[in-house]
């Protein structure tokens, strides 16, 4: 965990002093907010919790909670307040300030927090020893204090007191141990300007002490209230912002390390009318105006109030911030933050000023858009950004681009100078696009012209359309076996054409081993592996670099020359012969076999509640398509991805809320058991239908079974389960995506609905361990257990480790009647249909468990082709990431 | 020389031993419901009352003990996770906690201080506070957020009830273990400090969180680093880990807690997680080889065990890490050291 170091956005010190400001969140104050105290007054602690938790979204680092108010039962407010929090981790990850004027307030607040909270305030008021008293109470809770200068003749008010009263409480607080970095010093702000000459020196007296005391009492801290010090120009907020951010930049170089004060009520010192700055700070600094004639500094800022008075609140804090600042400034900021409010009115405005100039709306693009996009392609190269944040600056990017094209076309001289033109494709057989419309939008991003093909793209149309629009570059994409494949004929067919240019490979089953081993000796041009979205540009930039390009493509060929002879020995190592592996097979205790299915059969499920999916979501591959490493929720804290992960799961979040509540999607399923025994390496259904396996043919060590599914099944009779789900429904949103430039949401929305289909697979499974089948019924399992599988029995899907042939798919949707049942249908390279969708067969055995087949021999190709009834070169070619 | 110099100086010098599981070892006694109930005459069933045995078994605990001991151990903890208030009133032996205490740390103390005289070596006794089954910061019903099943002067008073009882029956510190609830911790030290008040005289604390989840914060939702803010004014012998998962998941936050406390480490952990059955299987070796790494890296001061572990795991890793050296503390800058559930600090 890394510890929070603090910063003050809202009023800079000076770079040099390095100081680091405190900003506690005081809307949650009684005293302070009008608003707070009528919630707590009308007993609403459901809305006062909601200040808290914008308090601490809005950046406090510390929130102050006070409940002293007359008409309340402080001890009991306060209570209740802190232990409602306590039931918040947004709100309780951050310190406490208990803040009250009555000690047992206090001591009711030190009861309820959990964490070492800062008690507000202790004094020597009435004492030494009911100081002391208090002091040691703080210690034995283990809270830090704020000690107001305030002793038993009164409030120290001149700098002199300041200083005695506090050395003189550091002096008594160390004496009896306490620690004094746990000592937070309040010297008392007063009000300054108010017309009594004695009030003149109080900022300056304040500033003064601080420094003052500090160096008198080592590690200990300065607070202090700023609303005090404005306190003469109540209702003229713009001059009571200025006096507080001037107050704060001389303030904080002197010690200040925290004040009670709202963020959003500080001005950016640099941004304060230099005129009325200059005349608070000689205010504050009791200097002699130079300005204004005779006028003393107090007569001079009274009089320039005059014409602050009244400004339009809503308006100043529009023109505040970046929304002040130039339109590129606007626009680079947009892009930065991923900002799309203002997006098409800043590019307008930019638009019209270069137009003005005598340019051209290109111009827009080449410059500000693209200088904009190059600062979050820096940031992101450099890691200082993460894939969602750049995402959603793309949307910003893509939605200036929209508004320019027309102005483009217009002036019917449309050659942009991208860095070049690449074609992405999903190659056909496939439909999976997460990762190729992150690759797209990064590479947009990264000023190249990206011609995004779709998903199921046949090799014809990539080459057609590469030649027609003489691309540079071609990027294939895939996520299921077969799709390598494909790519190895996408790559033969530009060999054929006698191609040239380079060839990118990527997706979640591609390699840099396949890509060297079969598609790279395919084609004789350049053929990269692009491990993941972050180093495409990269891989880009040096391919279409005259410098780099030679160079890059030599080292690529000897790298895959490496692999292809380090490969060579290995695939030496024999497999055992077929018939020794099945020697070795596993041999379950069939004593222990599930019973019969309590409800066998076939079951459709219409519409499962998502409501109830939600619940069941494993984050953590959400967070992994989206390229962000780390375990859910740990990585929410992550140091390095946190903040992007924690953005991404509140956007996720809420768009899981409108899916529900606008019901976007509908989960259909289905699934049912059949009457089965193992028949060698088949499973034979009842019915007939025989499902061929294949076993493990690799060498075991130490006792460990050649494994097939079929193992796990009884010769004397026994049951197979069978199931697909898939999630309806995304395609108008996606296209409402499209149309709105929404790369962010489109993504997001497909990440969603995988999330969804395992999530019903998972609950699916179990209903039938529970009910259906009912071999578990008292199986009681919390998410996390779910996740990581701690049940009884497994759900292979064909095309994954442990039954690899995906053509294993048509015969379980037939015996499923899926595509009736649940709305699935299946590509030629059979891949599911909607694309979030989930398959496969329940086996229940105690003993059966997940493995991968991995390499298996030619002895056992030729015997699955024809327990299959295909032809050998067919069950090769399903079977090719196993062959090689 | 006071027990916490006593123990400072044996652990300047090497890396310390605390004992290992109870529950378990209790369990292969096979003991009857007559055999906890003895002739106390309780209304209640007593069966699984294992902090009872100290009045009508004790020869149980003190074998437990001295198996313990006889594995290398240098700290016995009582037999007293449950001896408190809440937890005994389960049992309807609330009324006992003062005597089950006090027999507790006397019988453990009898066997220190036999092994203690028959080597030269100290041998040190934690009286054992565990956390009840009540929490200060979590409402047990999920509509009322803002309820709470104890409120803190209660729990202060229960635990004082039993860490006065304990010092009274001879331990030689409080050992405030299993903190799932950083609140409830923050309440045993209040009650210990006022101990301390009352009799004039130092009671040395330990401290020890459970993680409930692999992201390292405990129930009540403190990251490692946010606990050691929060309890840091026990001014504590020692701090550290136990239970929560097995060693291999405890150890990214083994090192975060070294390298951030100026206390000494212990640490005991489960022998491993629980397999299908609930029940460790997690060899002596292969925990002692864990925990071993820790040794190996600089990052504590106290090995032990925790649930499944038995005499033998404590004896491997009393072997796993004997001339071993013991980890030195950081000396820390003095920064304020806040914290919510997560910390936060300010430079001076």
């Amino acid at each position: 965990m890394t510890e929070t170091t603090a910063s003050n956005p809202a009023a800079p010190a000076p770079a040099a002093s390095g100081s680091r400001f405190v900003n506690i969140g005081e809307r949650t104050n009684v005293t302070g907010s009008a608003k707070f105290k009528k919630l707590i007054m009308a007993g609403d602690y459901a809305a006062a919790i909601e200040v808290a938790r914008q308090q601490v979204e809005n950046g406090a680092q510390v929130i102050d909670i006070n409940m002293d108010e007359g008409l309340l039962d402080a001890v009991e407010a306060m209570t209740t307040f802190l232990n409602l929090i306590a039931a918040e981790p947004d709100i309780a990850r951050v310190p406490i300030m208990i803040d009250s004027s009555k000690w047992e307030v206090i001591e009711a607040g030190l009861k309820c927090v959990s964490g070492k909270p800062i008690v507000n305030s202790i004094s020597m008021k009435e004492g030494e020893e009911p100081f002391l008293e208090h002091a040691r109470k703080c210690m034995a809770y283990g809270a830090a204090v704020v000690v107001m200068a305030f002793d038993e003749t009164g409030q120290a008010d001149t700098k002199a007191r300041k200083v005695e009263i506090c050395k003189r409480a550091y002096k008594l607080l160390t004496g009896i141990g306490f620690p004094p970095e746990d000592i937070i010093f309040d010297p008392n702000v007063f009000a300054v300007a108010t017309g009594i000459e004695d009030h003149d020196r109080y900022g300056l007296d304040f500033i003064e002490a601080v420094a003052e005391i500090k160096a008198a009492c080592p590690h200990v801290h300065f607070s202090g209230g700023l609303s005090n010090l404005s306190f003469s120009f109540r209702g003229n907020e713009t001059v009571r912002r200025a006096m507080h951010s001037v107050f704060l930049y001389y303030a904080i170089p002197a010690g200040l390390d925290m004040s009670i004060v709202n963020a959003g009520q500080l001005d950016v010192y640099d941004q304060i009318d230099p005129v009325l700055r200059e005349a608070c700070e000689d205010v504050i600094l009791m200097r002699t105006p130079k300005a204004g004639g005779e006028q003393t500094a107090t007569e001079r800022l009274i009089e320039l109030a005059e014409s602050y008075k009244g400004q339009d609140k809503a308006q100043e804090k529009a023109a505040q911030e970046w929304r002040g600042w130039e339109p590129v400034k606007r626009i680079e900021h947009a892009l930065v933050k991923g900002i799309d409010a203002h997006i098409v009115e800043d590019t307008e405005e930019a638009r019209q000023a270069i137009f003005a100039a005598g340019g051209r709306p290109i111009e827009v693009i080449e410059g500000p858009l693209m200088d904009g996009m190059n600062v979050v392609g820096d940031l992101f190269g450099s890691g200082k950004m993460f894939l969602p944040q750049v995402v959603k600056s793309a949307r910003v990017m893509k939605k200036a681009v929209a508004h320019l094209i027309p102005f483009i076309e217009a002036e019917k001289d449309a050659k942009s100078k991208a860095k070049g033109r690449i074609i992405m494709a999903t190659v056909k057989g496939d439909v999976h696009d997460i990762g190729k419309n992150i690759v797209g939008v990064v590479l947009q991003c990264n000023g190249y012209e990206v011609i995004d093909l779709g998903v199921m793209v046949p090799w014809s149309t990539i080459l057609d359309t590469a030649q027609k629009e003489q691309v540079d570059i071609i990027g294939l994409s895939g996520l299921i076996t077969p799709s390598l494949d494909e790519m190895v004929t996408v790559a033969e067919e530009m060999q054929r054409a006698e191609m040239s240019i380079p060839l990118l490979i990527g997706g979640a089953t591609t390699s840099k081993v396949h890509t060297a081993l079969r598609i790279d000796p395919a084609y004789k041009g350049a053929v990269v592996h692009v491990l993941d979205a972050s180093r495409a540009v990269g891989v880009a930039s040096q391919l279409l670099s005259d410098t780099q390009a030679d160079g890059f493509i030599e080292s690529v060929a000897i790298d895959y020359e490496k692999v292809r002879v380090a490969r060579e020995g290995k695939g030496k190592k024999d497999v055992l012969p077929i018939a020794q592996a099945r020697a070795n097979a596993y041999q379950p205790d069939f004593a222990d076999k599930a019973p019969a299915p309590v409800q066998p059969g076939l079951h459709v499920f219409e519409d499962w509640d998502l409501a109830d999916l939600r619940e069941t979501f494993d984050w953590t591959p959400f967070f992994r398509a989206w390229e962000l490493a780390g375990t859910y929720p740990a990585i929410l804290e992550d140091e390095v991805v946190g903040e992007s992960a924690r953005n991404l799961f509140a956007d996720a979040q809420k768009m899981l809320d409108t899916i529900i509540e606008e019901k976007w999607l509908t989960a259909k399923g289905v699934c049912a058991f059949w009457e089965c025994h193992q028949d060698g390496d088949d499973i034979l259904l009842a019915d007939g239908t025989r499902l061929p396996m294949l076993r493990q043919q690799f060498e075991k060590s130490r006792g460990r079974a050649n494994f097939c599914l079929s193992d796990f099944v009884d010769p004397a009779g026994d049951w197979l389960g069978g199931f697909a789900v898939g999630i309806h429904g995304i395609d108008e949103h996606i296209a409402r995506f499209k149309a709105n430039h929404d790369d962010y949401s489109d993504i997001l929305l497909k990440a969603l609905a995988d999330r969804f289909a395992e999530a019903f697979a998972e609950r699916l499974h179990q209903h039938v361990r529970t009910t259906l089948w009912g071999y578990a019924p008292n199986e009681q399992l919390t998410n996390e257990a779910l996740i990581r599988e701690q049940y009884r029995g497994i759900r292979p899907a064909p095309g994954y480790p442990a039954c690899p042939d995906h053509s294993l798919k048509p015969i379980l949707f037939d015996l499923l009647k899926a595509q009736d049942n649940a709305g699935i249908t299946l590509t030629e390279s059979q891949a599911m249909l909607p694309t979030s969708a989930v398959s496969g067969f329940y086996f229940a055995h105690p003993e059966s468990q997940y493995f991968g087949v991995a390499r298996i021999g030619r002895d056992q190709l030729e015997d699955y082709a024809a327990r299959r009834g295909v032809d050998v070169a067919l069950a090769e070619r399903w079977l090719r990431p196993n062959l090689d | 020389m006071s027990a916490r110099d006593a123990f400072l100086e044996q652990a300047k010098a090497r890396i310390l031993i605390t004992d290992g599981a109870f529950g378990t070892e209790i369990q292969n006694w096979k003991l009857a419901e007559a055999d906890y109930a003895g002739t106390l005459g309780l209304g209640h069933d007593q069966k699984g009352n294992n902090d009872i045995l100290a009045l009508t078994k004790p020869e149980v605990p003190e074998a437990i003990h001295r198996a313990y001991f006889e594995a290398g151990a240098d700290i016995a903890e009582t037999n007293t996770f449950s001896a408190n208030r809440i937890s005994q009133a389960d049992y309807g032996a609330e009324h006992l906690v003062r005597e089950i205490n006090v027999a507790s740390a006397q019988l453990a103390r009898r066997v220190a201080d036999e092994f203690q005289a028959r080597d030269g070596r100290p041998r040190f006794v934690a009286g054992a506070i565990g956390p009840t089954n009540k929490t200060l910061s979590l409402s047990p019903d999920v509509n009322d957020p803002g309820y709470r099943e104890i409120d803190w002067d209660t729990l202060v008073d229960v635990y004082k009830e039993q860490a006065a009882a304990l010092v009274e029956g001879g331990a030689d510190f409080i050992l405030i273990e299993t903190v799932f609830d950083t609140l409830n911790a923050k309440a045993g030290i209040m009650a210990v400090k006022q101990l301390e008040a009352d009799l004039g005289r130092e009671v040395p604390i330990m401290l020890s969180m459970t993680l409930t989840d692999l992201s390292g914060r405990n129930l009540s939702g403190h990251t490692v680093e946010a606990f050691w803010h929060a309890v840091r004014h026990a001014k504590p012998l020692t701090i550290g880990l136990n239970c929560s998962f097995g060693a291999t998941q405890l150890r990214p936050h083994v090192k975060v807690l070294s390298e951030i406390s100026d206390s000494l480490i212990m640490i005991y952990p489960n022998a491993g997680l629980p397999n299908e059955l609930g029940a460790y299987d997690e060899m002596p070796d292969t925990t002692a080889g864990f925990v071993e790494e820790w040794a190996r890296a600089g990052q504590v001061n106290v090995l032990g065990g925790c649930c499944g572990s038995t005499p033998a795991h404590i004896g491997a890793i009393a072997r796993a890490v004997e001339g071993l050296a013991p980890r030195r503390a950081p000396v820390l800058a003095p920064i304020t050291r806040l914290a919510g559930l997560e910390p936060f600090t300010m430079a001076a």
